[in-house]
């Protein structure tokens, strides 16, 4: 999967979770490694409790276009599942390697009743039918027992790492955390993001 | 220290947004001056320059609006110092008034103006744009494409702008300015410290003789074209005489590289790239013309390089040959809405008759079949805490305790969002920065018409400055019948929380003189009420008592700092949790006030045991539900 050129990643989830920031702090770690990377973002209704999604292309050869083609994607990393189920429906593929968190967000329509959101055993499901190999993580549930439920995303970010499917390696996150954050705030990062990678082999 | 935008070491490579590799070239081409009045998608270049301020040694500003961000930058230009503007293409019909006088005046040190058009209008309330402008000021225009050309170009503007003595119009759109990619960095130039203002010739500064002006301008065009003709920033990849030729600017290029590829058809169908789309590159485009027979242009928005190609050829047909045009007037690129990949490979492959299938039929059958039962909307809608649904919810109060059928006249901010169910569809109309205010000056004047209904004008902190204060005076002296409803959250919280000149900071965090709405309004000789939105009960008999105090202007101020903004820097207020034995869900009678009606995104639905429940993973803690519910099941306790 690291090979294939470009790698087409979408990361998902609902606005307010961070899914920006993510997709930056896998840019900027590819970047300085020396690939190509592109991002293109749904954003506006970023930190409104829309649906959100950001494209990251990585490639070795040269840049690409910041948006992903239909039924293009080879990793999404989701931050929430509806949205993953959402992701997969337009860019996946029988190929397409999924990393979920379990923890909902429900929708307004779910929560005043006139919409059904799926039971964790259906969203299990369906991302085990749609995808290569599927994972969910309990990225919220992780971040709830650190302290800060934000910080799902860098758990989920390195789990994604962790399963050995982007071309560069814990380091190149770490170094790239440490650069971004000030003090305060990289120490509780890096031990989420460490507990990220753990969780792959907790899964596998 | 953090590396930013300033001090990157030339010879680098970067991972930068469009936006900042714009912020970065005018670096590089040594600005001296910055403003702009916040915008999506352009807020990020004066943002970015404005937290590097210090380093790069440069003055940075958040100006009123964007006529005066592009006056302001103007003089510098006049007085010899490069400077750069940006807007969102509706900031660019606030400026036209003094752009157009600007145009045929001519400029001093380079100025560029950035404008960034928003296709699918993703962060707007419209679909835009900007580059006829160009053509009716007789204005240079430059689009770039890749990340590194974001850069480059606006480096390159500078130039351009000062060769020609004119503003030279720079065109992002969303998935240029608003997306990221690798660039490589060059040197920064320092700015020009020996500032002047002098007029060299009589009238050098006015528009002034108006005819003589505008043949000038018409001149500049001329040179621009040539210029153009061996512009680094205009290319062609393809064979020597394709089937297809694909004209493209902008965000388009990669899309056309893309579907080019995925076709297979990358030998018989080539593609020109331009840069520089107004003037256009004459003789390298009938070059090109005059290898093919099919044309498709693929571009953001409106057929503005279609067109153009097409009164180009009008002009010497011999020259070119026979031609068939596709693109937006030919139904193969949408007319509305954003374009992508999928759209232009389903071009290409309607023009060659090459069947495409872009996604396995089977996989896509059994994802819509998995997934569609499930995968509802979110809809955008004010986020948990924030004060603006809580005054809607007042207003929606007052106004029914009223009983006149009176409305809301909507503007332009995160309030506009009262348009939809998170704010009670309490906001009627929506159309530009100020016009909640403008028009309720006109409601205002209907009664002898018979017109009987209560108007209230909601706007912004950063509204009211920008556009609202005009409106506002006139409709004071016609003495219009309305309240005047200010949601201050304390930042223009729409585009990014950018300060403004209510909040007593400016753009590089220096202390500013904040000024106050209140007092701004009495000054004016106006009833001004101030009321806490979190405090539903006294929210709502002010707006009432407000509305009901009728002949002439009244102001009711709603003040609460942004959620968001104060989740930053405080913990929440209360802690809250659902009282599950006095919840009693459906037998209750109130319809499920919170979940159904209140909407907050922190209250969702314990379907198990049918009783409504606090998500603490998204609630803020602002402890206004406890308010709402009529059970007293929704408790709240200080955090």
């Amino acid at each position: 999967m690291k090979d294939k050129d470009p790698l087409n990643i979408i990361i998902t989830g609902v606005g307010g979770q961070g899914n920006v920031l993510m997709s930056q702090l896998a840019g900027k770690a590819l970047v300085r490694s020396g690939y190509h990377a592109t991002i293109g973002e749904t954003y506006g209704a970023s930190q409104r409790g829309g649906a959100v999604m950001s494209h990251l292309r990585v490639s070795r050869e040269k840049q690409y276009g910041p948006l992903i083609a239909q039924g293009q994607a080879d990793i999404v990393l989701g931050l929430e599942p509806l949205e993953t189920m959402r992701v997969l429906a337009q860019y996946g593929n029988p190929e397409v390697v999924v990393i979920s968190n379990s923890r909902p967000i429900f929708p307004p329509v779910v929560s005043s009743g006139e919409g059904q959101y799926p039971t964790p055993e259906q969203i299990g499901s369906v991302l085990q039918q749609l995808s290569k190999k599927a994972w969910l993580v309990n990225a919220t549930d992780i971040a709830l027992e650190m302290g800060a439920p934000i910080l799902a995303n860098i758990v989920m970010m390195g789990t994604l790492v962790g399963t050995g499917l982007l071309p560069v390696g814990p380091e190149a996150f770490e170094t790239e955390l440490a650069e971004s954050l000030s003090r305060e705030r990289l120490d509780a990062n890096i031990k989420a993001f460490r507990r990220g990678l753990a969780e792959v082999s907790a899964l596998t | 220290m953090m590396a930013n935008v300033a001090t990157f070491e030339s010879g680098t490579t970067q991972l930068l947004m469009g936006n900042e590799g714009i912020a970065r070239g005018a670096l590089e081409a040594g600005i001296g001056f910055a403003s702009a009045y916040p915008g999506n998608p352009s807020s990020e270049i004066i943002g970015t320059l404005a937290e590097v301020a210090k380093d790069a040694g440069i003055y940075v500003e958040w100006s009123v609006n964007e006529k005066v961000a592009l006056e302001a930058a103007t003089a510098a230009s006049f007085a010899g110092v490069r400077s750069i503007v940006a807007m969102k293409q509706n900031g660019l019909n606030v400026v036209l008034d003094f752009l157009m006088g600007l145009a045929m005046t001519g400029t001093n040190a380079g100025l560029v103006l950035v404008t960034c058009d928003d296709p699918g209008a993703l962060s707007s309330t419209e679909e835009e744009d900007s580059r006829p402008v160009a053509k009716w000021a007789c204005l240079p225009l430059l689009e770039p494409a890749t990340f590194q050309e974001e850069k480059d170009m606006t480096t390159w503007a500078f130039e351009l702008s000062e060769k020609l003595k004119t503003i030279c119009l720079l065109r992002g759109v969303t998935r240029t300015s608003h997306a990221r990619g690798d660039v490589r960095i060059g040197e920064r130039l320092p700015p020009n410290r020996d500032a002047k203002f002098e007029a060299v010739v009589p009238l050098q500064y006015t528009s002034l003789p108006p005819s003589l002006k505008h043949g000038l301008a018409h001149q500049k065009m001329d040179r621009a074209r040539e210029i153009f003709e061996d512009s680094p920033f205009n290319w062609y990849e393809g064979p020597e005489e394709p089937d297809l030729l694909i004209v493209t600017c902008g965000s388009g290029w990669f899309y056309s590289l893309e579907a080019v590829k995925a076709l297979d058809v990358e030998g018989t169908v080539g593609i020109l790239k331009l840069g520089t789309t107004w003037p256009l590159p004459e003789k390298l485009i009938r070059q090109h013309l005059n290898r093919t027979e099919k044309v498709l242009v693929v571009e953001e928005i409106d057929p503005f390089l279609e067109s153009s190609l097409k009164e180009l050829v009008g002009e010497d047909p011999a020259a070119v040959g026979p031609i068939t045009f596709f693109g937006k007037r030919s139904g193969h690129i949408p007319l509305a809405g954003e374009i992508n990949p999928d759209i232009v490979t389903s071009a290409i492959s309607r023009i060659l008759e090459k069947a495409y299938v872009p996604v396995d039929a089977d996989y896509a059958q059994k994802a819509l079949g998995l997934t569609s039962f499930f995968t509802h909307p979110r809809m955008v809608g004010f986020c948990a805490g924030c004060p603006h649904r809580a005054t809607f919810w007042s207003v929606k109060n007052a106004l029914k305790l009223d009983g006149r059928g009176g409305f809301v006249t909507g503007d332009i901010g995160c309030y506009t969002m009262a348009l939809g169910p998170t704010g009670f569809w309490q906001l009627k109309t929506a159309q530009a920065m100020g016009s909640a205010t403008g028009m309720a000056c006109g409601f205002g004047k209907l009664s002898e018409f018979g017109f009987q209904q209560p108007v209230v004008a909601a706007c912004g902190d950063s509204t009211f400055f920008h556009a609202t204060i005009p409106a506002l005076i006139s409709g004071i002296y016609n003495r219009a019948n309305f309240t005047l409803l200010v949601l201050d959250n304390s930042a223009t919280a729409m585009t990014g929380f950018q300060p403004h000149p209510g909040t007593g900071a400016t753009a590089t965090g220096e202390v500013a003189t904040a000024i106050d709405i209140a007092t701004v309004c009495r000054a004016l000789g106006v009833r001004v009420e101030i009321t806490d939105p979190f405090d539903l009960k006294v929210s709502t008999e002010k707006l009432l008592d407000l509305i009901q105090d009728e002949g002439g202007v009244r102001v009711l101020i709603s003040r609460r700092e942004c959620a968001l903004v104060r989740g930053r820097r405080e913990k929440p207020a209360y802690r809250m949790h659902v009282d599950a034995e006095r919840c009693i869900g459906e037998n209750c009678g109130c319809g499920r006030m919170c979940t159904r009606v209140f909407q907050c995104p922190g209250l969702i639905w314990d379907v198990a045991n049918g009783v409504a429940k606090i998500d603490e993973v998204i609630c803020a803690g602002c402890g206004v539900c406890t308010d709402i519910c009529p059970g007293g099941a929704i408790i709240r306790e200080a955090g």
